[in-house]
């Protein structure tokens, strides 16, 4: 890629990125002073997963996501006012104030929805990528998971599943080496996720997750991989998590439980993937330091806009309460 | 019918929560039994998100206080086959809103087992899993479906509302030879403190409890609806009603005598669950008092539950919760009828 692809593509993804920072460390404040009330596992760190899997997908892809989702809602392509409006559990946020963090969802943009539940939506997206794969329409369907998701059989049955209907379906592991507060070699015998997909014949590599730059190349060849009918991708993007399981720090019930040294969480900061694409875009000269500070500035006046509105609206009215359980109430 | 402690309690108690109470009775049975364990995800290092399972690792070490991955059908699977090869595993479910995973396992073969083998296996194994509402967490974290487990023959179900019945009842529930799900109610475990007993004691499984006598009507709820029926009562008190509140304690199976020997006396029942309306507990309890003492019954029994709705929040679940005046007001309606 040259050129002025190149720098928008650079420039779009320095932005995604920096939109999912800013609003995550925007949550810290009223998660600490319990203005946020709903469990919230910020994405801080791990930015250029979402950013460079999404860049690589259309509008039509579908993208299923975790407890995790803020990143991969923003990247899609979802409203940021209402995912932050949904995380005060406002009536105008986007699952109308009553999924919170866990439950973010943007169907008109492909974000078909996250949940709690660990490993719960694999197989959704394996379901998405069948229905892609009979109407021959070319959309791909992704899924975003934890390296903890990897003890959960469902995704077993998920490859097989995608393997054997060779469906256009990208399995995305974001291994941040952690499930809660268990190191990954105490959940299982390998650090190398990708590996678990080789049995079943499906494509499977693993990808620096804070190279969104890279992570955008590794998934634009499996969205053409799919789009091509050559079966399912695994992707393994290793990355970190800067910020607590759950909240700004592992702080459960007075508990601080964080096990990880803060050597290591430094040397993680170090490798920040919004700080490595800054630095690649200056050298590039595709942007100018004027440039990006104004960038930064738009988007930190537009999540305090969010977070306004978000603050200032209702939560939802009590009538609500059993709305939806059916098609007619 | 009021059934207490099966032991006398020894004579020092420490001012415990309801999530200590249980740590206490894990411990202590841990310590006279080499085989129960405890497994989970997050139980060893980390103590458990509510901390139920603080200090076990430090002081059993990692064989018996075993951290798995996240794998709910393979931590009650493997509890099975703990269970069948001689050890009374302690399953933990980190909310019971993420027990789905392990459904397969439990309704398929760990209520079984002891059937298939025409009483050859015994099962004894629990499934600790903290449930319901009041800390504000979406759906699956505030949840209670503990109707579910009743409906599947081979289960006992208990879940204790003080700290007390809490550690005599995972004792007794590590003791029996049948599993037994175990439901913490997720907003009393630190909502308040009561002098607990050290060491030995046991709380049977299958007795309510009658936490205050009266004539007129009786309350009957579980979990963390008891103190709810608490506070309903001393409400209707103030109108000179006198109403009898029973803790069921354990919801499968239930006490019929405790029930019945209740309602006979009042004459009128409300019951009270968090869980949602349709195929509740409440609707067995109802069932059965209509069945049993039809001719004591003044008025219809009737239910104080959650809506048959997926579990709202978070300001919306204190309209989804039944409170004192719901309560209240349903007492009001069977006096009224
Ligand atoms: C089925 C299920 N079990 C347990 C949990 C509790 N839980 C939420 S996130 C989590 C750890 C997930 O780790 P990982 O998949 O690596 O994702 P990460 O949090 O690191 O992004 C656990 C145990 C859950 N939400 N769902
Ligand atoms: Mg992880």
């Amino acid at each position: 890629m040259e050129g002025t692809d190149r720098t928008t593509l650079l420039l779009n993804l320095y932005r995604t990125m920096l939109r999912i920072r800013l609003v995550e460390e925007r949550f810290v404040e009223p998660i600490l002073s319990g203005e946020v009330k709903c469990p919230v596992h910020l994405y801080t760190g791990q930015e250029a997963v979402a950013a460079g899997v999404c860049a690589a997908l259309e509008d039509g892809d579908y993208v299923f996501g975790s407890h995790r989702s803020h990143g991969h809602y923003l990247a899609k392509g979802g409203d940021l006012a209402k995912m932050v409006a949904e995380i005060y559990c406002k009536a105008t946020g986007c699952a109308r104030g009553r999924g919170g963090s866990m439950h973010v969802i943007a169907p008109s943009a492909g974000m078909m929805g996250a949940a709690p539940i660990v490993a719960g939506t694999i197989s959704l997206a394996v379901g998405a990528a069948y229905a892609a794969s009979v109407r021959g329409d070319g959309r791909v369907s992704v899924s975003f998971f934890g390296d903890g998701a990897t003890g959960e059989g469902v995704l077993y049955e998920s490859l097989n599943l995608a393997a054997v209907l060779k469906l256009p379906a990208i399995f995305v592991c974001e291994n941040n080496l952690y499930s809660t507060h268990l190191p990954i070699l105490e959940c299982r015998p390998s650090e190398e996720v990708y590996k678990i997909a080789e049995p079943f014949g499906i494509a499977a590599r693993r990808v620096d997750g804070n190279d969104a730059l890279a992570v955008y190349e590794a998934a634009s060849s499996a969205v053409s991989r799919c789009r091509a009918g050559q079966g399912p991708v695994f992707l393994e993007a290793l990355t970190y998590r800067w910020r607590g399981h759950v909240g700004p720090d592992d702080n459960i019930q007075g508990a601080h439980t964080d096990i990880r040294s803060p050597e290591e969480i430094e040397r993680w900061r170090k490798r920040d993937p919004i700080g490595r694409l800054r630095a690649l875009l200056l050298r590039d000269g595709a942007a100018g330091e004027a440039e990006l500070a104004s960038l930064d500035e738009r988007i930190a006046a537009e999540v305090e806009a969010a977070a306004s509105a978000a603050r200032a609206a209702d939560f939802p009215a009590t009538k609500e309460l059993a709305d939806h359980v059916f098609s007619r109430p | 019918m009021s059934g207490g402690a099966s032991a006398a309690p020894a004579a020092r108690t420490e001012k415990l929560t309801l999530a200590q109470a249980v740590n206490r009775g894990l411990a202590e049975e841990m310590r006279r039994d080499p085989r129960v364990l405890v497994m989970g995800e997050d139980v060893g290092v980390d103590g458990g998100v509510f901390r139920v399972t603080e200090g076990l690792l430090e002081a059993f070490g990692p064989e018996r206080v075993l951290d798995t991955p996240l794998a709910e059908s393979g931590i009650v699977g493997a509890g099975l086959g703990l269970a069948l090869t001689g050890y009374r595993p302690v399953c933990e479910i980190q909310f019971s809103g993420f027990v789905y995973p392990a459904l397969n396992q439990i309704f398929a073969h760990v209520a079984r087992y002891r059937n298939r083998s025409r009483g050859r296996y015994a099962v004894p194994m629990v499934i600790r899993m903290p449930y319901g509402g009041g800390i504000h967490p979406p759906e699956h974290h505030s949840e209670s479906y503990e109707a579910l487990f009743c409906n599947t023959p081979g289960l006992k179900v208990v879940i204790p509302s003080t700290p007390y019945d809490a550690k005599g009842l995972i004792v007794s529930a590590i003791r029996d030879d049948d599993p037994v799900v175990f439901c913490e109610s997720e907003r009393i475990y630190r909502a308040f403190r009561e002098e607990v007993p050290e060491g030995d004691y046991a709380v049977p499984i299958g007795k309510a409890k009658v936490v205050a006598e009266g004539e007129d009507v009786t309350l009957i709820a579980y979990g963390s609806m008891t103190r709810q029926a608490v506070e309903a009562r001393d409400a209707l008190a103030r109108e000179s009603v006198a109403a009898e509140v029973l803790d069921l304690r354990t919801v499968c199976p239930l006490d019929v005598e405790a029930i019945l020997g209740s309602v006979e006396k009042t004459g009128r029942a409300v019951v009270i669950h968090e869980a949602p309306r349709n195929t509740g507990v409440g609707a067995e309890v109802a069932a059965l008092i209509q069945e049993r003492a039809l001719l004591s019954l003044q008025a219809p029994v009737q239910r104080v539950c959650g809506y048959d709705a997926v579990f709202p929040f978070p300001l919306l679940e204190n309209h989804y919760l039944p409170d004192r005046e719901r309560i209240v007001r349903a007492a009001r309606a069977a006096l009224d009828f």
